[in-house]
C-alpha cells in the first residue's frame, strides 16, 4: 500500500550473488536463492557453512559484502524496517529481556510491530503452550521456552514470510513434533517459510525447495525431488548367483556403485531403464532374480554427497552402516540399521499426532 | 506447542490483514523507559541521587553542632536557610557524583541489548534503527533530568527541614527571598543540564561504539575526570573555557546580581560541540553496525 514495489510479483526472498566477509572468513560466497511464494524452503548445510549469516543478511541484521537480498522485492539495505513487513522470524536462539516476563517481552515486541498484535498475545502463547509461564521473568525459561516463546513473537506479526533458524534446536521430542505441525499448518496457510534445519528427515517431510550449501557457496538449490531424481535411486538385488550378478551389473553402461556383500547382496545405482536392461541379461544369463528393490535416495544421503565431496562416497552407496552419521545424531530413534536398509536413518513420522 | 489445531489455527495469520506499521517514536521510548523501570541497575543512581543529599545534609548538621563552619558562602549559610542545601549539593555533586549517575544509564542503553543478545529481537520488527536509538536516547536524557530532580527535590526538602525556609544570600551578597530562590534552583538545574546532557549523548556514542556496558560507562565518567586534569595543567589555561568541566559551574552566574549569563551561554555552544559529534557517530555507527551477536 505504502511501497509499489512491494506485492505482486515480487518473490518473497531474492538473494543475488550475496557475499558476506568477516577478515579472513568468506562466511558467505555468492549465494543466490529463490524462495517462491507457498515454498516450504529447506535451507541446509553443515555447521558453519554461512546459513545464519545469510538468513541475517536478509533479515537486514548485517550488512552484505556484495551482493544484495530482497523481501518482497524489498532491500532491507534500502528501506530499512519497511523490508520488515509480512516477514517475522528469528536467527540462532531467540533471545529476549531476561528481566521482563514473557508476556511482557510479547507486549513490547507488539508494540514494536505497531501494536496490532497486542490482541493476539495470549492466542500465541497458546499455541507455544507457554501461557501458564507467561507471568513469569524469561531469566527462568529454559531453552526450549525460550526457543517457543521466539515462535510466539513471530506469529504475532502475521507474517507472509516466516524466517526460522533451527527452530526446533533445544525442542523436546513433543516439541519437535509440535514444530513440524506448526510449519505445515503455517504451509497450509500459503505461509512461505524459509527453514534452516540440520534435522534432514524432517526437511525431507517438510519442504519442496532446498538450498545446500556448504562453505557460503550453494552446492544445490532447486526442487527436493529434483535433487532426488538427479541423485539416482539404489536398488537391491538378490539373486540365485550374485558373483555373476555383479559381473553383469558392472559390464551394463549406466549402472554405477556396484557392490556385493554377502548381508545384503548386490546393490547398485542406475535408472530405471538400465534396471529393466539389466534385468533382461540376467534371465539370459540364467540368474534368477529373487528380489529387486529400489530404494530413493534420502536427503541426508544427498546431503552427504553435495558437502563432503564425491571422494568420500566412492566407494559405493556413501558411508556404509558402519561409518554412521553424525548429524543424524538428532531426534528419531536410531532405527534402520538391522533392515537392510544401507545407514541408519531416522524415522521421518513418530506415529499418529494426537 | 499446541496439539489442538483449533486453537492454533486462530492464532495463525488470516486471510489478509497482516499489516505492520512502524510504531511512533514515543511508543519505543516508552518501552524504553518501561525497560528502565525493570531494571535493578537503574535504582543504583537514583538511590545515589537520594542518598548522597541526605547524607551531605546529615553530615552539616553534625558539623555545625559541633561548632565547624563551611569555608563555602553557602557552607556558612546553610545554618540560616534549608534553601543552601541544593545550591551546595549541585555545587558538590556537579563536578562528578551526577555525571557518574548519567553515566551508568547512558553507557548502558544501547550496551546492554548487545549483552542480552536482543538487538536481533528488536531490529526485525516494524521499528527502524534510528527509532529505536532516538528513544533511547530520550530515556537517557529522562534519567540523567530525573536523577537531577530527584538530588535537587531530596536536597531542599532535607534542607528546609533542618534549617527552614528562608532568603538566601547570593554569592554577590544579595538577598534572594524564599520563594525565588526556589524557582532559582530549577533554573541552576536547567543550565546544569546543558553539560549533563552533552555527557549523556558522549554517553550514547560510547555505549553503541564500545558495545559494552563497562567500557562505556567507565569511558564515559572518565571524560570529566581526564578533562579535569587536564585543566590542572599549568599552561593550558587557554583551553579552559572550552572543558566540558568548566560548563558544569555555569549555572552559578544564576547565584550572582545581575545574573551572569554569559557562562551559561557560552556553555550552550561548547556543550553543543561535544554533543552534536557524539550524537552523529552514534547515529552512523548504531544505522549501519552488523547485528552479528546474540
Ligand atoms: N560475527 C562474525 N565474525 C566472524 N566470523 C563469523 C561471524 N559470524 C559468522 N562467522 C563465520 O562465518 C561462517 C558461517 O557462520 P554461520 O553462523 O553463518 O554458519 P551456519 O551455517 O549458521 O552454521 P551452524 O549450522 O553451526 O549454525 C563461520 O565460519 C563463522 O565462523
Ligand atoms: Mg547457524
Amino acid at each position: 500500500m505504502s511501497d509499489p514495489a512491494s506485492d505482486g510479483e515480487a518473490p518473497p526472498v531474492r538473494a543475488r550473488g550475496l557475499v558476506k566477509r568477516y577478515k579472513e572468513v568468506l562466511a558467505v560466497d555468492h549465494v543466490d536463492l529463490n524462495v517462491n511464494l507457498g515454498d516450504v524452503y529447506g535451507f541446509l548445510g553443515p555447521n558453519g557453512a554461512g546459513k545464519t549469516t545469510t538468513l541475517r543478511m536478509a533479515l537486514g541484521l548485517i550488512m552484505p559484502s556484495e551482493g544484495r537480498v530482497e523481501l518482497f522485492g524489498r532491500d532491507p539495505m534500502r528501506v530499512g524496517a519497511r523490508a520488515l513487513e509480512g516477514v517475522a522470524g528469528f536467527v540462532e536462539a531467540p533471545t529476549f529481556y531476561p528481566y521482563l516476563t514473557g508476556r511482557k517481552n510479547l507486549e513490547l515486541l507488539a508494540a514494536l510491530d505497531g501494536g496490532g498484535g497486542r490482541g493476539r498475545i495470549e492466542e500465541v502463547l497458546e499455541v507455544v503452550e507457554l501461557a501458564p509461564r507467561a507471568q513469569h521473568r524469561v531469566r527462568g525459561y529454559s531453552h526450549g521456552m525460550r526457543q517457543r516463546l521466539g515462535i510466539a513473537a513471530a506469529l504475532l506479526r502475521r507474517p507472509r514470510l516466516m524466517i526460522l533458524d533451527e527452530p526446533a534446536t533445544g525442542l523436546d521430542p513433543a516439541g519437535m513434533r509440535d514444530m513440524r505441525l506448526l510449519i505445515r499448518r503455517l504451509a497450509d496457510e500459503d505461509i512461505t517459510v524459509l527453514l534452516s534445519s540440520h534435522q534432514l528427515p524432517e526437511v525431507q517431510e517438510l519442504c519442496d525447495r532446498v538450498a545446500i550449501v556448504d562453505r557460503g557457496r550453494v552446492v544445490y538449490e532447486g526442487a527436493l525431488a529434483e535433487l532426488r531424481r538427479r541423485g539416482g535411486s539404489t536398488y537391491r538385488l538378490r539373486t540365485t548367483d550374485d558373483p555373476r550378478a555383479v559381473e553383469l551389473a558392472r559390464a551394463q553402461a549406466g549402472i554405477e556403485r556396484v557392490d556385493s556383500s554377502a548381508e545384503h547382496g548386490v546393490s547398485f545405482q542406475a535408472r530405471e531403464h538400465e534396471v529393466g536392461a539389466l534385468s533382461l541379461a540376467l534371465g539370459r544369463a540364467g540368474v534368477a532374480i529373487l528380489s529387486l528393490t529400489p530404494e530413493l535416495a534420502t536427503l541426508e544421503d544427498l546431503f552427504f554427497r553435495l558437502t563432503e565431496g564425491e571422494g568420500s562416497s566412492g566407494d559405493g552407496q556413501g558411508p556404509g552402516p558402519g561409518a554412521g552419521s553424525p548429524a543424524g545424531a538428532g531426534a528419531g530413534a536410531g532405527a534402520g540399521a538391522g533392515d537392510g536398509s544401507s545407514r541408519p536413518l531416522q524415522t521421518v513420522g513418530e506415529g499418529p499426532s494426537s | 506447542m499446541s496439539t489442538a489445531p483449533a486453537s492454533a489455527a486462530a492464532a495463525l495469520p488470516a486471510a489478509r490483514e497482516r499489516r505492520t506499521r512502524r510504531p511512533a517514536t514515543l511508543t519505543v521510548y516508552r518501552w524504553e523507559l518501561r525497560k528502565l523501570v525493570s531494571q535493578r541497575r537503574t535504582y543504583i543512581g537514583l538511590g545515589l541521587a537520594i542518598f548522597l543529599p541526605v547524607l551531605f545534609v546529615v553530615v552539616e548538621v553534625i558539623r555545625h553542632e559541633s561548632g565547624h563552619h563551611g569555608d563555602n558562602q553557602f557552607a556558612r549559610e546553610l545554618t540560616q536557610s534549608g534553601l543552601a542545601a541544593p545550591v551546595l549539593m549541585l555545587i558538590f555533586l556537579s563536578g562528578f557524583f551526577l555525571p557518574l549517575i548519567a553515566a551508568l544509564v547512558s553507557g548502558d542503553i544501547v550496551a546492554n541489548e548487545d549483552g542480552h543478545g536482543t538487538l536481533k529481537t528488536i531490529l526485525t520488527r516494524s521499528t527502524e534503527r534510528s527509532q529505536v536509538l532516538g528513544a533511547k536516547l530520550l530515556a537517557a536524557v529522562t534519567y540523567a533530568i530525573s536523577s537531577l530532580l530527584t538530588a535537587t527535590i531530596v536536597s531542599t526538602i532535607a534542607g528546609v527541614a533542618a534549617w527552614g525556609f528562608h532568603r538566601i544570600i547570593t554569592f554577590s551578597n544579595t538577598v534572594v527571598s524564599a520563594p525565588k530562590a526556589l524557582g532559582l534552583l530549577f533554573v541552576a538545574d536547567a543550565c546544569y543540564l546543558i553539560p549533563l546532557l552533552a555527557l549523556v549523548c558522549i554517553g550514547v556514542m560510547l555505549s553503541t561504539v564500545t558495545r559494552n556496558s563497562a567500557a562505556a560507562v567507565v569511558g564515559t565518567i572518565a571524560v570529566p575526570i581526564v578533562l579535569f586534569i587536564v585543566s590542572a595543567i599549568p599552561g593550558l589555561e587557554s583551553i579552559h573555557p572550552y572543558l566540558i568541566t568548566e560548563q558544569f559551574e555555569a549555572w552559578q552566574g544564576l547565584l550572582r546580581t545581575p545574573t551572569d549569563w554569559a557562562p551559561i551561554l557560552h556553555s550552550l555552544w561548547v556543550c553543543a560541540l561535544y554533543a552534536a559529534p557524539a550524537l552523529v557517530v552514534a547515529y552512523l555507527v548504531f544505522l549501519r553496525r552488523d547485528v552479528a551477536g546474540g
